[in-house]
């Protein structure tokens, strides 16, 4: 039986500049930043109140995990924001989306009631879409 | 995406902004009177606003930042004393009584605990990487 999810990937242009972007905008805590020798480095980020699922912040490049035309065509869908890698959801959406907008996040969407609760949509540095929602509380 | 109006639009920017406010000064001898007064509210309503959007009141909130900030700090070797007046204490018995109670360990032990990591980072690497990964990344 599946109990949790430790771990997830999302994939980045650059990984400094997302360094920079999950923790300094969002506010998300670094759980493991390792270097791995030839500029590489292990790199996890986690939303404050929930360390215990890791993002890792994987750099899309020709290596090991792709060939040169895979990265390359991943890097243009990434940067196209064909990728929506999640819901994050905070107490309150109307501050978080106010907070994020003066620290320069960029929404596609603002605050907007559903059915399930409140939500807006941002992009991280890269071009990878999230959620931001406030969700009813049952 | 065109601008919208909410419920509250001006209510959201003064407590945003107060909030941010005291991420950008934690270190300084930050006074809540003038948060409040900068806000346009008066400092009870201004604290309760600050802690139903927050769930922390504007005080509890800057010790949160300090402790924070605090932590970053001693994780790169800054010394406790230095730290201790960065992030905006005045008397390091203050600051380590608070950490203690904040963290669970006091910030000197704190400090002995990291350096303990960064040793076994540097030693191994790729304990701290889920096999998977390092095999996918050609680092095993």
């Amino acid at each position: 039986m599946i109990t949790t999810l430790t771990h997830m990937n999302v994939f980045v242009l650059n990984q400094d500049s997302a360094y920079e972007f999950y923790t300094k905008k969002l506010g998300f805590k670094v759980i493991v930043d390792v270097p791995m020798g030839n500029g590489q480095r292990w790199l996890t980020v986690a939303p404050p109140e929930q360390p215990g699922l890791e993002i890792n912040l994987t750099p899309v490049a020709e290596g090991h995990w792709y060939g040169k035309e895979a990265a390359e065509s991943l890097r243009a869908l990434i940067k196209a924001g064909t990728f929506g890698c999640g819901v994050f959801t905070c107490n309150d959406v109307y501050a978080t989306y106010e907070e994020l907008k003066a620290k320069g996040v960029e929404f596609t969407k603002a605050p907007k009631k559903e059915f399930y609760g409140t939500e807006a949509l941002f992009k991280d540095d890269s071009g990878n879409w999230f959620s931001l929602a406030q969700l009813i509380k049952n | 995406m065109t601008d919208h109006q909410y419920p509250k639009l001006y209510f959201y920017r003064r407590i945003v902004q107060a909030k941010i406010y005291i991420d950008d000064h934690y270190g300084d001898n930050i006074d809540l009177n003038n948060i409040a007064d900068e806000a346009y509210f008066s400092k009870f309503y201004f604290i309760r606003a600050f802690k139903n959007t927050y769930g922390k009141t504007p005080h509890q909130y800057l010790i949160y930042v300090r402790i924070e900030k605090a932590r970053e700090l001693l994780k790169t070797g800054t010394p406790v004393s230095e730290v201790c007046y960065t992030v905006g204490f005045e008397s390091l018995s203050s600051f380590s009584g608070l950490f203690k109670r904040v963290a669970g360990l006091s910030p000197s032990a704190y400090v002995a605990k990291q350096l303990n990591l960064q040793q076994q980072i540097k030693k191994s690497p790729l304990s701290f990487v889920p096999a998977c990964f390092a095999e996918k990344s050609g680092w095993l």
